[in-house]
């Protein structure tokens, strides 16, 4: 059900780089689970609202007062590549 | 063997503060245990005992506790079982870990678990899989494998997991002690790391229901940090219960019937369980939650769905693993991701982004809250009849390593009885209902949402009935 194309085509939305063996792999694997799961589409869901969430909590709000967060060089400290005060990263412009 | 691994937690908590064990010799008696594991139950072991003073009179003081590896512990590995997450020390503490900290019970070790939770078996794991202490051929269950494991085992006296679809629930039938999944926002989520945040929820692996009412006590309650989490209305109780007299316990066909592939073993198990908790005074009957057995589709849908949004933040940028893109950034995510997650990972991912990818939103995601939304009618339904809903924790007994693992979709049926109470957000609880073949297996007892003391209560009644002795695998 769901073809290579298919699969590279999800594999780049996901930012996820697959070899040719996973490719073909997941293919198969992923319409297998589909094809059990198609069955849902088969349920007379007419009108029925969705449910996002299970607990009744509407619209939880606090002030918004600043308060103090992690220090920078604790949380750089886990960085691979801290840069410059920052998280360093490769260009964006290539692709 | 140390007579202070006998005690239960709640015992050992009395015992200190009668002033008849010492905190620091507990620790070390089970320091001691789980450094010598051989079940690979942790992947992180205290070094020393904590020697800075527990706080005085606190409830809990000097009783270790052992953690799953997705709970973020300040200063402390916490990888979620990933090798994306290579050398990740959070600089700051989950707040159920904070809080059990504050009610005096010491971090014992972190425990090994499906990476990012995902898997019932707990091979998915980038430090290797758990060993079930019954049979160590088989596995542990998942995805909280680790803390079922070293609970059973009598490697920690306690200890808790997390539960998106069962991952507390089967592993504890799978290793024959108690777990409970806690009612939806019962405790808060703050420093788990995520995986579909609509169903994850945090609840404690324990030798007897005592113990699981003891700890969740100081669990829950509502926390800023987490505005899906709530007051919890009321004290969690110590259960006393002895009899179920007067209590309605409904049987769902839907699930325990064929399409529930359910062992020969474990069926005959939880009749007899069944028989048990009627000569207690319940009163049993069947019941329908007519589209509980599409649970599995639905969730299999919304958690891979939430799964791929919530692990699009590993990266390679903030944290963890970075995998050179050869000065491109979209390639360096990509490799990160491709090298740094396991095979189970990617699927979800996969999946995930699938339904929610443009022209297949409607069709699955949109569905799958749909069946949602009848799911949780099902339960209000049945809940008008019926006090709780009782079934098999889990289809099968513990089976061996690698049985299940070329085969997702086998796998995944391993939940079919568990994910239906996860999306409808209720309370459930696995207790130890006996062996089959030499292996235990689990009475799952599902309540409404916030009806844990009342469900505890029935469980300590049923557990005194049952009589299950899991000594012997405490070596």
């Amino acid at each position: 059900m769901l073809d290579r194309d298919q699969v590279l085509h999800v594999a780049r939305l996901a930012r996820l780089e697959l070899n040719d063996e996973e490719v073909d792999r997941m293919a198969a694997e992923l319409s297998k689970v589909l094809d059990h799961i198609e069955a849902i589409r088969e349920l007379d869901l007419e009108g029925v609202p969705p449910t996002s969430h299970v607990i009744d909590v509407v619209n939880v709000l606090r002030a918004d007062e600043p308060e103090p967060s992690l220090p920078r060089d604790i949380v750089l400290a886990q960085a691979p590549e801290p840069l410059n005060d920052g998280f360093g990263v490769p260009s964006p412009g290539a692709v | 063997m140390n007579e202070l691994i006998d005690l239960t937690a709640t015992q050992a908590a009395e015992r200190i503060r009668a002033g008849d064990v010492d905190a620091a010799e507990l620790f070390e008696a089970y320091r001691e245990r789980a450094a010598a594991d051989e079940l690979n139950a942790f992947t992180w072991v205290a070094p020393e005992s904590p020697t800075n003073g527990l706080p005085a009179n606190a409830p809990l003081r000097g009783v270790p506790v052992a953690v799953k590896d997705l709970f973020c512990t300040e200063g402390v590995p916490s990888q979620a079982g990933s090798k994306i997450l290579e050398g990740y020390r959070p600089p700051y503490t989950a707040t159920v870990i904070a809080k059990l900290s504050d009610a005096g019970a010491p971090l014992l070790a972190k425990t090994n678990q499906d990476e990012f939770a995902m898997g019932s078996s707990n091979e998915n794991s980038a430090f290797g899989p758990v060993l079930n202490p019954w049979d160590r051929t088989r596995v542990p269950g998942g995805s909280s494998g680790g803390s079922a494991a070293a609970v059973a085992a009598g490697l920690a006296p306690w200890a808790i997991g997390t539960d998106t679809g069962g991952s507390i629930r089967q592993p504890a039938a799978l290793c024959g002690i108690v777990g409970l999944k806690p009612t939806y926002g019962a405790c808060s989520r703050y420093g788990m790391i995520a995986f579909a945040s609509s169903l994850d929820q945090a609840g404690p692996f324990t030798r007897d229901v005592t113990d699981a009412a003891l700890l969740f006590r100081h669990m829950v309650g509502r926390d800023r940090r987490d505005s899906t989490s709530l007051d919890y209305p009321g004290e969690i109780e110590l259960p006393r219960a002895e009899d179920l007299k007067g209590l309605r316990l409904g049987v769902p066909e839907d699930l325990t019937g064929a399409a529930g592939g359910i062992e020969p073993g474990v069926r005959e198990n939880f009749e007899a369980t069944i028989k048990l908790a009627e000569g207690l005074g319940a009163s049993i009957e069947p019941c329908r939650l007519p589209h509980a057995p599409q649970a599995l589709s639905a969730y299999y849908l919304i958690a891979p769905a939430e799964a791929s949004a919530n692990l699009a933040r590993f990266d390679g940028v903030r944290y963890g693993l970075r995998v050179d893109g050869d000065k491109d950034l979209i390639r360096m995510y990509s490799r990160t991701r491709e090298v740094g997650f396991g095979a189970e990972v990617k699927r979800r991912i996969m999946l995930g982004t699938y339904a929610l990818s443009s022209g297949y939103y409607d069709a699955y995601y949109g569905t799958a809250q749909k069946v949602r939304t009848k799911i949780a009618e099902d339960f209000r339904s049945a809940f008008d009849r019926f006090d709780f809903i009782v079934t098999p924790t889990s289809p099968c007994v513990a089976f061996e390593l690698g049985a299940k693992l070329d085969d997702p979709l086998a796998m995944y049926l391993n939940d079919f009885l568990a994910v239906p109470m996860s999306l409808a957000g209720i309370a459930a609880i696995s207790i130890p209902s006996g062996l089959s073949d030499g292996l235990p297996v689990g009475f799952q007892l599902a309540g409404p949402a916030f009806s844990e003391n009342r469900l505890l209560d029935a469980a300590h009644a049923l557990e005194r009935a049952i009589g299950f002795d899991g000594s012997r695998v405490r070596v």
